[in-house]
């Protein structure tokens, strides 16, 4: 039995001896733990990720920001954003100039550049395009051989089995026309494709309500002749406000003067669309395999879509027939220090892929980010600590850790804002009062947002001191920029009330030490919050902390997204959080959230705090259609003033968003308003490829000391069975003897 | 047998319409139409007139289960209940709402990860687990089924969010053995395997190995274990050829049920290894509100759950000859 034992021990040694060298061998190759295909290795690939499946990538649907990261790349609107320049600055795009605009009276008379706003009764934009412009390879543009679409109708073998139009074999493509645009504008009317901007749209193209009335009767006819899901060839059904001027120009004629419209031009909802895009992914065969406009984009942007697994991975690609842009010249003063302007003038895009992997969980994604397999990554809260140290005068650098792996810091304040309303339409905290103006001016006071930031947001956010957020012009800076009802300016800084002030003001409202002067009763207010995780919990308790010490009772009424939703529609909330993003870096993208016309409860606006201050009103009405200068700014100014008074929100903060990057990414720079960024970014790929190979050598003592583990315990199972069963045999045979 | 496998198909009929019936119910006191559209079309510039284009093109502008307004037979029929429950008896899912995508095709893609996931932990669980607990039971009362049960107790005590982090950090971050996350197509696969299914694996080992332990134990004290004993037979040949067949009844009834709903994989082992299966399927429509695949997901899982207890039944002909579908 010990020779028996020792021969299966060296066996087990040697077969580990054996597997280790293997394993050894095989680990010096490459890393392990590479997710990507060993193809990939020395691609010029940009990883990324994404957290949640986009739903829309249909130019006139998509609206939200995980799925404009990827028609952003795709599709090519007349307009775009200055990569590197500050305040954001539009350039042209598919354009081959910023759009001119004429205006018009009553009479289709032209009116000078400066006439006022209540003179114009139209304005035309008209937009010539690049002559260069070229549809990607599609097989919506294949011809056959006698002209007609290749696969227009499709085999119904041939869409069988597909995963992705590209699977298809052949590939065509043609020069975008202005036709193009036309068409895209037409589709924000279709009645199947519910584009969000359909509404504010048609309240400023000409005939464009008409049209969505219009399209609406013929699809109903055409569904009820061809069958759900046939085509509607909008070239068939002109509109009015959209022409084709030539080839290559087209105008829009809008209703009013719309300054705002020109943001929009830099948009994918005023990108190129081909019909012939629409005329193939209509087919049944098609969309029942999934293959449809909404999923597979058909752009003549830097990038094309090729791989769409929104379940997995979602992949770009250089697209051949990309016109070709040069990286920027100039931009900020500190740009050229940074290395941003290394690459000025060269063609880009500089990758020629992105892989972005559905990453749903934060552990993996970060964990993937330090060990080289994402380029570049943000901070979750989690992570903060690892990542980022604050100094004592609150500086904020990378940690040693960070440092050591050469990764790149980038913050940059977000043009949004994070607030807490009041509804106005309610009996203790809204209405013009000046009871109820004081106790909102009150709680203004006591809710430290300083505090907040430092506590929940890690830094992460500066304070707001109106509804403006860095960035958009009509911001102002320092002593002029404060907010005077809860801000003294002491000692060249803003420096919050003290909560005396508060209280001095919560007494003159009628409530002093939080009791109401007029009944006895404690002042109790209502927050209706969906916040109900655990970290919410923290926040919560800190906000009744913060009320209570103006001894008001802050009741917080948990509610889910609908009815909060609901409260909110039809104004039963009292206090309230939201927060809004910028659209476009213009004022009137802001402070239409406190415009009168816009209250949620009359108009279904997104005015939730459903404040309207005449003034302010007026005021808004002038600044919207005015061109940025000194005059518009002391109309913003002046609107700030009278919505500090009147405090329909708590200001909140602007976020400041903070992101990462290993060392092998260039040309990296925050721009919260563009999304088109992909093209400006380069990889050194060989360091990337050291770099990941020196992160992730695998460890194997670990597999050699399971495996001895696992033999410790199962050598003295199978001794003790041999023993047992030795007995067995023996007590048979003393039986049978 | 046959007689039996139609009563059982005919007794389906009524428990799909009761859980269809009950999902609907459940649904639509939480959202209702309006809410569904919105959250379709987005937080931004929805206008009223948007909401009911949407609820008009989906047919959820009509009443939810009766349409008092309706004639004759049409105050049942003509109503979300009626026109969305029909279909799924066709399986035939329609389209998602969230984002237009087709239900049937989607889950046909997602099935293979989970099954990739699934069948290998729930092979090799089962051989690993029962052979686990047929050692303990050989070496039952000595210090090796004592440290077994020990070591069992302590993996149940254990969250399994535990091991998925752990076995992450061990394995993927600080070792570099395998990948953290991800999948890939065909063979590819394998790699992005190996983690979550040892994973599973060990995050299943201690609940399952007591259990069928107790099963192995409670047969071993049966007279006709102590006979074959007591005929000399091997203390193996009892084990493999008597215990083990015997005490299969019981581990068919907890195993052969969960065999069909394989397909529909695990939430939390597919979030955290990136796994592109159907387990997230579910709770992501539940939070989109998409009520088109909620309802065919909960149908779909109803359905399996039904072919798993009637395999389970089919199952106990094949170990016990005397169990007849009479």
């Amino acid at each position: 039995m010990h020779c028996a034992i020792s021969s299966t021990a060296l066996a087990t040694v040697r077969l580990f001896a054996v597997c280790g060298a293997g394993l050894l061998l095989g680990g010096c190759d490459h890393p392990w733990n590479d997710p990507y295909p060993p193809a990939e290795r020395t691609s010029n690939t940009l990883y990324s990720s994404f957290t949640e499946r986009p739903k829309h990538l249909d130019p006139v649907q998509s609206y939200s920001s995980n799925e404009i990261v990827f028609t952003a790349q795709v599709y090519t609107p007349p307009l775009q954003y200055h990569y590197l320049r500050r305040p954001f600055e539009l350039t042209p795009f598919a354009a081959a100039a910023l759009p001119e605009v004429r205006y018009l009276d009553a009479h289709g008379r032209q009116l000078e550049n400066g006439a006022p706003a209540e003179r114009v009764a139209f304005s035309v934009y008209e937009v010539k395009l690049r002559p260069d412009l070229r549809y990607q390879p599609h097989p919506a543009f294949a011809l056959g051989t006698d002209g007609t679409p290749r696969y227009v109708p499709i085999d119904a073998a041939e869409a069988g089995r597909l995963r992705s139009p590209m699977e298809l074999a052949e590939h065509g493509t043609r020069a975008v026309r202005a036709e193009d645009f036309v068409y895209q504008i037409k589709r924000l009317a279709h009645p199947k494709l519910h584009s969000p901007i359909f509404g504010l749209m048609s309240d400023y193209i000409v005939g464009l309500k008409e049209y969505g009335d219009t399209l609406k009767r013929a699809q109903e006819e055409l569904d009820r002749t061809a069958g759900r899901g046939a085509w509607l060839d909008l070239r068939r059904f002109p509109l009015e406000g959209v022409e084709v001027v030539d080839e290559s120009t087209y105008r829009v004629k809008l209703k009013g003067r719309y300054p705002q419209f020109i943001y929009w031009l830099a948009m994918p909802f005023f990108a190129p669309l081909p019909f012939e895009a629409e005329r193939f992914y209509a087919q049944p065969a098609l969309s029942a395999r999934n293959v449809t406009l909404d999923w597979f984009p058909v752009g003549a942007g830097p990038y094309m879509l090729v791989i769409n697994d929104p379940n997995r991975r979602m992949v770009l690609e250089r697209n051949p027939n990309f016109f070709g842009e040069s990286y920027p010249a100039d931009g900020e003063p500190a740009d050229a220090e940074a290395g941003l302007l290394a690459d000025a003038g060269k063609p880009i895009p500089f990758i020629d892929r992105a892989v972005f992997s559905l990453e749903k969980e934060a552990i993996p994604y970060w964990n993937k980010f330090l060990q080289g397999w994402y380029d570049a990554s943000g901070i979750t809260s989690d992570a903060f600590d690892q990542a980022v140290q604050v100094g004592s005068g609150g500086q904020v650098t990378l940690t040693e850790e960070m440092q050591a792996k050469g990764i790149q810091l980038k913050t940059a304040v977000a043009p949004s804002t994070f607030y807490m309303g009041f509804n106005m339409l309610d009996a203790v905290v809204g209405g013009d009062s000046e009871r109820a103006r004081k106790l909102r001016q009150a709680i203004s006071i006591a809710v430290d947002y300083e505090e907040y930031i430092t506590i929940f947001a890690n830094g992460r956010g500066i304070p707001a001191m109106g509804p403006l957020p860095p960035g958009i012009f009509g911001y102002r800076e320092g002593e002029a920029g404060i907010n005077p009802v809860v801000y003294d300016w002491v000692d060249g800084a803003a420096r919050r009330k003290p909560i005396e002030a508060a209280q001095r003001l919560l007494a003159e409202a009628g409530y002093p030490g939080g009791t109401d002067s007029a009944t006895g009763a404690p002042l109790t207010l209502y927050l209706d919050s969906t916040a109900r995780g655990p970290d919410d919990k923290a926040r919560l308790d800190w906000l009744r902390k913060q009320f209570a010490r103006l001894d008001i009772n802050l009741v917080v009424r948990a509610t889910d997204y609908n009815r909060f939703q609901e409260k909110i529609r039809k104004g039963n909330a009292q206090i309230f959080q939201w927060g809004w993003n910028a659209d476009y870096p213009d004022p009137e993208n802001f402070l239409f959230l406190l415009h009168g016309a816009q209250a949620k409860v009359e108009a279904q606006g997104e005015n939730a705090a459903n404040w309207k201050n005449p003034a302010f009103d007026r005021l808004f009405g002038r600044m919207k259609a005015m061109d940025n200068g000194p005059e518009r700014q002391a109309l913003i100014d002046e609107m700030a003033d009278i919505a500090r008074r009147d405090a329909p929100w708590l200001w909140g903060l602007h976020p400041k968003e903070y992101g990462l990057a290993h060392g092998w990414v260039g040309n990296r720079k925050p721009n919260q308003i563009a999304n088109n960024l992909l093209k400006y970014q380069r990889i050194h790929v060989a360091k990337r490829e050291l770099q990941r190979a020196a992160w992730n050598r695998p460890v194997l003592w670990p597999l050699v000391a399971g495996a001895l583990a696992l033999a410790a315990v199962a050598l003295p199972a199978v001794v003790s069975w041999r023993r047992r069963e030795r007995r067995t045999e023996r007590l048979a045979a003393a039986g049978e003897g | 047998m046959l007689g039996y496998l139609a009563r059982r198909l005919l007794y389906a009929i009524p428990i799909l319409v009761g859980v269809n019936l009950l999902t609907f119910a459940l649904f639509f006191v939480v959202n209702t139409p309006d809410d569904m559209a919105r959250m379709q079309l987005g937080m931004k510039r929805v206008t009223p007139e948007a909401i009911e284009r949407w609820k008009r093109e989906r047919g959820y502008d009509r009443p939810v289960l009766w349409n008092g307004a309706a004639h004759g037979a049409a105050k049942a029929t003509d109503t979300i209940f009626f026109d969305h429950s029909v279909k799924l008896f066709a399986f035939e899912f329609g389209k998602a709402e969230s984002d237009g995508r087709d239900i049937r095709e989607e889950i046909c893609r997602r099935m293979g990860p989970s099954l990739a996931i699934a069948l290998p932990v729930f092979l090799v669980g089962l051989a690993a687990y029962v052979s686990f607990a047929l050692l303990m039971a050989l070496f039952r009362a000595t210090t090796l089924d004592f440290a077994g049960v020990v070591l069992c107790v302590v993996a149940m005590s254990i969250s399994g969010m535990f091991y998925i982090i752990g076995g992450q950090y061990l394995v993927s971050k600080l070792w570099n053995l395998a990948p953290i996350s991800g999948f890939a197509e065909g063979l590819a696969a394998w790699r992005f395997m190996l983690l979550p299914v040892a994973v599973a694996l060990v995050a299943g080992f201690g609940e399952s190995s007591r259990w069928y332990r107790t099963i192995f134990l409670e047969e071993m004290g049966r007279d006709y274990v102590r006979t074959a004993r007591a005929r000399g037979l091997s203390e193996a040949r009892v084990m493999f050829r008597h215990v083990l067949r015997n005490a299969l009844i019981p581990i068919l009834t907890g195993v052969v049920v969960v065999i069909p709903s394989l397909f529909l994989g695990s939430l939390v082992m597919e979030s955290f290894f990136g796994i592109p299966g159907l387990g997230s399927y579910t709770i992501d429509a539940i939070n989109a509100q998409d009520f088109a695949v909620v309802r065919s997901m909960v149908f779909l899982g109803s359905v399996l759950y039904i072919v798993g207890l009637v395999l389970t039944d089919l199952s106990y002909t094949l170990v016990d000859p005397r169990i007849r579908f009479e």
